[in-house]
């Protein structure tokens, strides 16, 4: 009996079009309509202004915890925008960006992160999970989605997002494997930002990357760099085209890096330096894309400005619709709401319960 | 009209639901070729297609959270789980998915899906293969934990379970699976998920039971009557959660007496629940301490000393007897 190599399928390619300097492989360039790479610009510039301007509400009280996203938005939108309406996003906790692009109103996440439930409600014509914070179990779900579309015989398509750290858990591995058994036509995007809170890639695997993992299931993966939209672009076409015409899954490794905190409950310079940071910081997304459709006659510093003070506009719109909201969102019997199509009697004796007790406090108060 | 045992009554339900609505799909190892290592999907795969009947790699979690991505999509997926032992695996998606969708989008999602498994001792299997932990599910707010206790009741509460708008545990007994035949009417039937039967009347001695245990319950009920001339009332809960507590409530009013039977370990197990209820709503009817027959606070042994494990006629009838004399 001889010993021989098997063959295994699994061509690893890394693609980047578009460094950070501005340079561009012309030959990679995507076909991108211009009011396509409009519309990506706004939301990446609003995303990133509102992400900043979360984590000012968030030191001064005003809303609760979040992961802030900047850095990772061009992995977000690359990808995101080649999604149609009917098709499914499945998000973790740090997909800001492509909620912004799929419909999500910006008084949604602050009053997620406001700490009311009311912000997770999806608006009806958009077809995506809420977020979801214990790491990869989202993944499932977006299977269990692309396999029902695929059961109906639809070619709509399932995109989830994941960070490095996740490709450690069951539930990932799980998922590669049930997509590729039953080619359901899902996107696996992993948002390789280096750090999973305090323990960095290097840690998390001994595998040189993240994308060869989906070989092992039979899924075709690809690794880009993820702060360069041209090349997230590219990869997630190729592989949306793909899972639409029945080819089933495939998984896109963005590296790109999370600036920030894991959290705002984190501090980051307990474990990593910074002339790390400082390094992909002139790797950033939005300052590269800008420099690529200004030089396609696409954007003037002008036009720039404008934009800044529209979202600018767009934000405190949104905040001040939010807090008035939260004003009006205070009564606690809310919370008894949406664990049943038809609340169970002991839940609905302790509604009554707590409504009692309120009414009986409000009384006394009032009786002084 | 049919004799069935519990397998044949659950392979109906699935067959006549899978009939009758295209968004039902079964899902699980074996459940397709092999019918399930207990067959209660037997036939299934050959009448329905692979599409409909899915084979699944070995991956509870896998199984589990893409049925509720397909609940999510507008599907009714059934899955099985072979051994409830195994569950632990998926439990991180039903705490955490399962159960919370419709809350965390505010009504936008729901997750209509059932995870049936096989539960409970007395079948002389290997280690994991025993357990009946209801009591995790039951702990968990915006799921249903139901458990049949004959072919009957087993074949209505699954057609409730698929066509409930919420997840469903659906808990089958091991050991009730092939014990006995039932007529199983042929017309559709159904039972309300949240309600409790009264299965025996009677005017001395409230019994609380479900699955596995109304059989032994039902004997010393028997026995009780045929040696002493006790009359005692036997509830099956058949829905542990939401719990149904509107009937063993009257019934203790009317007795002043109770006795809870399970095989799931004592301590906070789903007899501490009923317990509490009674203590909330009915102390002031009660002539004695409400009593518990259950499963001990230790892992269920290999099979050998299983029947130790388990409540049994004697062990009910001593409780009865003790809470009958105070």
């Amino acid at each position: 009996m001889p010993r021989i190599q098997i063959d295994i399928a699994g061509r690893l390619d890394h693609l980047a079009i578009l460094d950070e300097n501005g340079w561009l492989d012309k030959t990679l360039e995507p076909e991108i309509p211009p009011e396509l790479l409009i519309k990506l610009h706004r939301i990446m510039l609003l995303s990133r202004r509102f992400d900043e301007r979360l984590l000012n509400l968030q030191r001064q009280g005003r809303i609760g915890t979040f992961g802030p996203i900047k850095g990772q938005e061009a992995a977000q939108l690359g990808a995101v925008a080649l999604l149609r309406d009917s098709d499914w996003m499945v998000p973790c906790f740090r997909e800001m960006a492509a909620m912004l692009w799929r419909g999500t109103p910006l008084e949604g996440v602050i009053l997620t992160y406001g700490g009311f439930n009311e912000g997770g409600r999806i608006p009806d014509n958009q077809n995506d999970l809420p977020i979801a914070i214990p790491v990869a179990s989202q993944l499932l779900h977006a299977v269990g989605l692309a396999w029902a579309i695929k059961y109906r015989q639809k070619d709509d398509i399932a995109m989830v997002f994941f960070g490095d750290g996740a490709t450690s858990e069951g539930d990932f591995h799980e998922a590669l494997n049930f997509a590729g058994v039953f080619q359901a036509p899902v996107i696996f995007v992993c948002q390789n930002n280096q750090w999973a809170i305090s323990i960095p890639r290097s840690k998390q695997t001994r595998a040189k990357t993240l994308a060869q993992k989906a070989f092992a299931y039979g899924v075709p993966g690809i690794q880009v760099d993820g702060n360069d939209i041209l090349a997230v672009y590219t990869a997630a076409k190729e592989a949306v085209d793909r899972a639409r015409q029945g080819g089933g899954p495939t998984m896109i490794e963005c590296i790109t890096y999370r600036m920030m905190m894991h959290t705002t409950a984190d501090d980051p310079r307990r474990y990593r330096t910074e002339e790390e940071v400082e390094k992909w910081a002139k790797r950033d997304p939005l300052s590269r894309f800008q420099k690529y459709l200004t030089v396609k006659g696409l954007l003037v510093p002008e036009k720039i400005d404008v934009l800044e003070k529209e979202v600018e506009t767009e934000i405190q719109e949104a905040v001040n619709r939010a807090e008035k909201q939260m004003k009006n969102l205070t009564d606690p019997l809310h919370m008894f709401e949406h664990h049943f199509a038809d609340m169970p009697v002991n839940v609905l004796d302790q509604q009554q319960e707590l409504a009692q007790e309120l009414a009986e406090q409000k009384e006394e108060q009032s009786n002084g | 009209m049919a004799k069935m045992t519990m397998v044949q009554a659950i392979n109906t339900a699935l067959r006549q639901e899978m009939e009758k609505d295209d968004r039902v799909i079964v899902l699980g190892e074996d459940v397709g070729r092999d019918g399930g290592v207990f067959r209660v999907t037997d036939g299934l795969i050959d009448e329905f297609g692979e599409q409909r009947v899915v084979d699944t790699p070995l991956a509870e979690s896998g199984i589990v959270g893409t049925s509720i991505g397909m609940a999510v999509y507008g599907l009714r997926p059934v899955c099985e789980i072979q051994f409830s032992g195994f569950s632990y695996y998926n439990f991180h998606q039903i705490e955490s998915h399962a159960a919370r969708l419709r809350w965390r989008s505010q009504g936008r999602y729901s997750v209509p899906m059932v995870l049936r498994a096989p539960y409970g001792a007395g079948v002389r299997a290997l280690e994991h293969h025993s357990e009946s932990k209801e009591a995790f599910y039951a702990h968990i707010p915006g799921l249903k934990m139901v458990i049949p206790s004959s072919p009957r009741t087993a074949r209505a509460l699954l057609l409730s379970a698929i066509r409930d708008p919420d997840p469903v545990i659906f808990f089958e007994s091991k050991a009730l699976y092939r014990a006995f035949r039932e007529e199983v009417p042929e017309e559709e039937e159904t039972i309300p998920l949240g309600t409790s039967q009264v299965v025996q009347e009677g005017k001395d001695l409230t019994m609380v039971a479900y699955g596995a245990m109304m059989r032994p319950t039902l004997e010393a009920a028997a026995l009780l009557k045929d040696r002493d001339g006790i009359d005692a009332e036997v509830i099956d809960l058949l829905t542990i959660a939401p719990l149904d507590d509107e009937l063993f409530t009257q019934s203790v009013r009317k007795t002043g007496r109770a006795l809870v039977i399970h095989e799931a370990h004592r301590s906070f197990g789903p007899g501490a629940e009923i317990v509490a209820r009674i203590m909330e709503k009915s102390f002031f009817y009660l002539e004695a301490p409400v009593a518990r027959v259950t499963g001990f606070d230790i892992i269920v042994p290999l099979f050998s000393r299983e029947n130790s494990y388990l409540p049994t006629v004697t062990r009910i009838l001593t409780a009865a007897h003790k809470t009958l004399d105070t």
